[in-house]
């Protein structure tokens, strides 16, 4: 790996620019997201910032269980985040739709849509597990800059809920593309 | 001056080498000091580097035709006319050839703004309209202050040659003339927050109601270039004002400390006055520029102007 390489892997891992999406949510994960900035988390240490626009951003948070009305909306933001980027599924909701489940308003969880690198579980998730979240988010940017972590063009929706583990730190390892998403304990 | 110490102005010392990171301290110490203010850590001392280096490595969206080329044109235009702004900045005492004059420094100064301006219109996108909207408004309003305090300066020292207007008024100038030299920096600092678009003025590029104004197309290198020549403008905007306000000293290294530490005096008041207001309304901006603090800059350019017919 060059220098290059090396300089831009260490840089995506300080500096996760984040957008947060609404995909029906009860504000709860919106309302502990929001606080994961504020001085007693102060997500801004790790270069976190919250932007405005979806083309600015890195990763992309997404919260709620993605009602009828939001898939198209997740859909257009996804496309709008340009690559390399990541998505972090904030909340029981996004990941199993939680106590909405068979809801005939619901078109949840979100893996059926998008391919999400992290989950952070919890109704709502403590603001240190989603610093966590998004920190692990920022390392798979890192992997992929250095080719150590399936693109997420070549990552597919993926249904099946046992394959998730937990993301590994070392750069070394390689994992296959079904055990991508990774659960984040709090 | 020969053409390499105009080159080595321009590419070295106050150009290119030490205005990018100069750019990016700055840019820092304006998180960290918000940060301070709110009680946070903030981020770490190399952050708008890496901010830089990742959005160079990501990608930007499809664009064709004119617009699309223009889009990719106005940052660029941005940071070299910012760049060329602070590689003009008197820093270092005079010695002779190419001196830019005041009005290229403020013709420079302002390319930036009209970039945005432009930008924000050809991305078609409705907020970038509304923030390139409220960014000519906000410059037609400050840019009346900005330039007759400055023309009260250059009038009260009967000059448009920055070098000359470098050196504060030596003790034989009448008492007035260095109270309106005062009065204009000080009317320059007031504006400075607009031209910077800092808070309370941060109205053109506000990330909750308008998505970030008129950048809110931009991704990858461009945004890059977009945060590059903010950071220059920084430099050039706190610069002009450190060397209006600064000691007039022969000595190089003395020169530029004197200038470093003035800049960064001035980043860290605006930065606490940002952290420490709230975004105003466009209406209420408007007002305060037209109303509050017009008065002032035609008490001091009239002065100016009959101060000179008078000697």
């Amino acid at each position: 790996m060059n220098l290059w390489n090396k300089l831009m892997c260490y840089s995506r891992r300080r500096s996760p620019w984040l957008f947060h999406l609404n995909g029906g949510s009860c504000n709860g994960c919106d309302i502990e997201l929001i606080a994961s900035l504020t001085p007693r988390y102060d997500a801004e240490q790790l270069g976190v910032r919250l932007e405005g626009s979806p083309r600015h951003a890195d990763i992309l948070c997404i919260t709620g269980p993605i009602t009828h009305n939001a898939v198209e909306a997740i859909k257009t933001v996804y496309g709008q985040v340009l690559g390399p980027k990541a998505v972090v599924a904030i909340g029981s909701c996004p990941a199993t739709t939680n106590v909405f489940i068979d809801s005939r308003t619901l078109d949840g969880p979100l893996n059926k849509h998008l391919p999400v690198d992290v989950f952070v579980p919890g109704c709502p998730p403590r603001p240190d597990a989603i610093i966590l979240g998004v920190a692990k988010a920022a390392e798979i940017l890192a992997l992929r800059a250095a080719k150590q972590w399936p693109d997420e063009s070549v990552m597919v929706p993926i249904l099946e809920q046992g394959a998730a583990c937990a993301c590994s730190d070392s750069a070394e390892s390689k994992p296959s593309p079904e055990s991508t998403p990774s659960e984040v304990q709090p | 001056m020969n053409i390499t110490t105009a080159l080595a102005r321009l590419l070295i010392f106050p150009g290119l080498l030490f205005a990018v990171p100069a750019a990016w301290f700055f840019l820092w110490v304006e998180r960290k000091a918000v940060a301070l203010m709110q009680g946070r850590v903030g981020p770490p001392f190399m952050q708008p580097f890496y901010d830089f280096i990742k959005l160079l490595g990501k990608g930007t969206p499809p664009r064709s035709g004119i617009s699309g080329l223009l889009m990719r044109a106005w940052p660029v235009i941005a940071v070299s006319s910012a760049a060329g702004a602070v590689g003009l900045l008197p820093v270092l005492p005079a010695s002779g050839g190419f001196e830019g004059d005041l009005i290229l420094l403020l013709a420079l100064l302002e390319l930036p703004s009209m970039c945005i301006i432009a930008a924000g219109f050809s991305s078609r996108s409705i907020f970038g309209e509304i923030g390139s909207a409220r960014e000519a408004v906000l410059s037609v309003s400050y840019n009346v202050v900005f330039l007759l305090a400055i023309l009260s300066i250059a009038a009260s020292q009967h000059t448009f040659r920055l070098e000359a207007l470098a050196q504060i008024p030596p003790s034989s100038v009448p008492w007035l003339a260095s109270l309106l030299h005062w009065l204009g920096i000080l009317a320059v600092l007031i504006c400075l927050p607009a031209k910077l678009h800092l808070n309370p003025f941060s109205l053109p590029n506000a990330e909750q109601e308008i998505y970030s104004g008129p950048m809110v197309e931009y991704a990858g290198p461009e945004l890059a270039m977009w945060e590059l020549s903010h950071g220059l403008e920084w430099v050039a905007a706190t610069g002009l004002v450190a060397t209006l306000a600064a000691p007039h000293v022969t000595l190089a290294w003395l020169a530029i400390l004197i200038f470093i530490g003035l800049c960064f005096g001035i980043v860290l008041l605006l930065s606490v006055v940002a952290s420490a207001t709230a975004r105003l309304a466009i209406d209420t901006t408007v007002r305060f520029y037209w109303q509050v603090t017009l008065i002032f800059a035609v008490l001091a350019i009239s002065s100016a102007l009959f101060m000179r017919f008078k000697s």
